[in-house]
Order: structure tokens, then sequence, then C-alpha cells
């Protein structure tokens, strides 16, 4: 679930809610955005987890939930709950991957109109849009640094936006920027930030809050590298 | 006529960004409208002035209080109402500015604008802290009325 952008509270509820269903009510969790670490009283050892990889999909999230609660109230058991938590880490419906440029073609677009009220580049600001995200997906898959990714592809974003306005397609390179950067902006690991420091994990929080902070910064350097050049 | 294409927008923009992040489709249309209706919010105080930094919090406040009542009613977590109909509101054209400031060398114009991103990020935190508050304060109302009912 920390893998993919749920808030600490959430995991560590979940484990304890199905610890306490197993039997052991007085189980212990310590979790971190890196690491699980599960304890039961009786049992000299204890069970550590290590989370390495993170990306966001809030449908495996809600599955999770969902799972759990059924498991809560004893609709299913042990066995098929770990059976479907497999399949749920398995074969979640994601988006398909042209539904997510298309996705990233409508929050570009619309959104330069809502800050800038520029309806004229709607249509160039979608495209970019689109192709920055899908060279973020593909470098993400292929690559796996994610502050890379968002690098290049805010870089390409730019000199694309730059380009347009030159060949006349665009009116104005700032507003073209504003939108098609609005798919790569961190909204779920500073959401996240914020609900972790306020319930306690001050673990987990800023280190949140820091991840949030490298891809804002990996963005602003990919549009000022273009700015240097133009 | 011009505010109704741009509520639309909003509307759009939050369910693309819904699909970027890969929530469940039946959440898509719900968080959809909670954009529509805080971004209109935010316009609404915009125009009325009442200054950015109490209109993102207001608006904010909203998201959250309109997201766990959709949470609740879905069975959802509710990270997935809150964060796509956050992105109406993020200051990305300061950001931006800023960035660009500084780039280019006005480091008095970029700090400018750095000051308003801070503004803005910060009243929109305090108001999901609000929000929290609200949510907390209404469960713990519904308890104690039950507990009273019993």
């Amino acid at each position: 679930m920390i893998e993919n952008g749920s808030e600490m509270a959430r995991a560590e509820d979940t484990i304890m809610r199905i610890a306490t269903n197993s039997g052991y009510p007085d189980a212990q969790v310590f979790s971190t955005v890196t690491g699980i670490i599960m304890s039961i009283p009786d049992q000299k050892n204890a069970q550590v987890e290590s989370v390495s990889r993170r990306n966001i999909d809030l449908e495996k999230v809600s599955w999770v939930n969902r799972l759990s609660r059924d498991y809560a109230v004893k609709k299913i058991t042990l066995t098929e709950f770990f059976d479907q938590l497999k399949i749920v880490d398995d074969a979640v419906p994601y988006f398909p991957f042209w539904l997510q440029v298309l996705g990233a073609a409508l929050v570009s677009g619309p959104l330069m109109t809502i800050f800038c009220n520029n309806f004229y580049d709607i249509g160039v600001t979608s495209i970019i849009g689109a192709i920055g995200f899908a060279i973020y997906y593909a470098i993400n898959k292929t690559l796996d640094i994610k502050f890379i990714s968002e690098f290049v592809s805010s870089l390409l974003i730019g000199f694309m936006a730059v380009l347009t306005v030159r060949m006349g397609l665009g009116h104005s390179v700032d507003n073209i920027i504003i939108g098609a950067v609005m798919p790569l902006v961190p909204g779920v690991p500073l959401t996240n930030a914020v609900r972790d420091i306020l319930n306690g994990h001050f673990v987990s929080g800023p280190a949140r809050g820091i991840e949030a902070l490298l891809t804002a910064s990996a963005i602003g350097f990919g549009i000022a590298f273009v700015f240097r050049f133009f | 006529m011009i505010m109704i294409i741009k509520l639309c927008f909003a509307f759009i923009a939050t369910v693309g960004f819904g699909i970027i992040i890969n929530i469940p489709h039946r959440a898509l249309l719900i968080a959809g409208s909670i954009g529509t209706v805080t971004w209109f919010i935010y316009w609404a105080l915009i125009n009325l002035n009442f200054g950015i930094a109490l209109t993102n919090l207001l608006a904010s406040v909203a998201i959250g209080i309109l997201s766990d009542i959709a949470a609740r009613r879905m069975k959802m977590p509710m990270l997935i109402f809150n964060i796509p109909s956050l992105v109406p509101l993020v200051p990305g054209g300061q950001a931006y500015q800023m960035v660009r400031n500084i780039a280019l060398g006005n480091a008095a114009q970029g700090m400018r604008f750095l000051t308003e991103v801070i503004e803005i990020t910060g009243s929109i935190a305090i108001g999901f802290l609000i929000a929290e508050l609200l949510n907390k304060l209404w469960k713990k109302l519904l308890l104690k009325r039950a507990s009273r009912g019993m």
C-alpha cells in the first residue's frame, strides 16, 4: 500500500486490523515510507518488510482497503484474503496507457485556460502535455529513476513549447509550459506529506515532503534549462 | 458564458488527473464534481476580493469536507477524491513564474512569486487541517448522539 501512495496511518491501521482479526490484538506496527516493522509480543522474531519501489496507484489502495474491511467482518478467511491480495497486486485494472495520455491532455489544456484565461493555445497545450506525459511514462518504465524522467520530460516540454511558438502555432510560451507541466505535478506525495504529519508520523511526513520537493525542483530545473538557451 | 466553459474545464481537468493517478472508475465522476464545486467556490471568493490566502484556505476546507462525505458514502479512501480536486487550485502559474524569473536573473521578482507560492500552498495545507478537524468533530458529535440514543 505504501508503494502505491497511501498514507501511513491507513497502512498501519490496515495491518492492525488484520492482526487483530487473526487473533493478535496486541501486535505492534512501526512503519515508515521505506519499510514496515511488525512484531507480535509472544514471539521472539519481528517481521521486517522493506518498501523500495514507490509509484502512485490509488486503485490498489482502495482495493486493499476494501479487502481488509471484508476480512474484519469475517466475510472472507485469511487464506482467501492472501490470495485476493496477490490477485490485486498482479492484475488490478490499470487505465490503459493511451487513456492515461488522454488524461494528461485533458489536464493540461483546460487547466491552462483556467489559470491564464487563454483560449487560443488549448490544442497545442493539450498535445504537448500529452507528449510530455508519455515521455515521462516511457522513461519511468525503462530507467526507473523518478527524478530524471521528470527532468527530461519537463525539459522537452519547454523545448516543444518554444518550438511551437516559433513556428507560429502557439501564442504564449509561458502559458503553454504552465499547462503542459501540470500532469507531472507531485500532488499525491504533497497531500500525503501533510496528512502524515497531521497524524503524527514525523518520519514519513517530511520524507514524503522531500520527495515532492525533489520532484518539483526536477521540473523546475528542466524549465530553467530551457530559459538558459532561449 | 466563459464562466460555464471554465467550470466544464475544471471538471475535465479533475477527471483527467484522476485518470493519471489511476483512481477507481466509479469515483471519477464524483471526484470531478467535487473539483468543479470547489473551483467555483474559489472563483467566487477571488472575485469578491477575499485575497488569495483566504480563498485557497476556504476552497481547500470545502474539498476536505466534500471528499470526506464522498469517501464515507462510497466506502473508499478519502484521498481518492482529495487529490484530483486539488489540482485546479495548485499555484502552477506562480510556481512557473518563480522558476522563470530566477533562471533569468530577476531574483526580486522570483522572490515575490516564491512568497505567493508559499502563501498558497500553506493555506491549502491549513485548509486540509481545518477540514480534518471539522470532520473529526462531526464524527464525535455523531458518536455522542448515538450513545445518548441507546
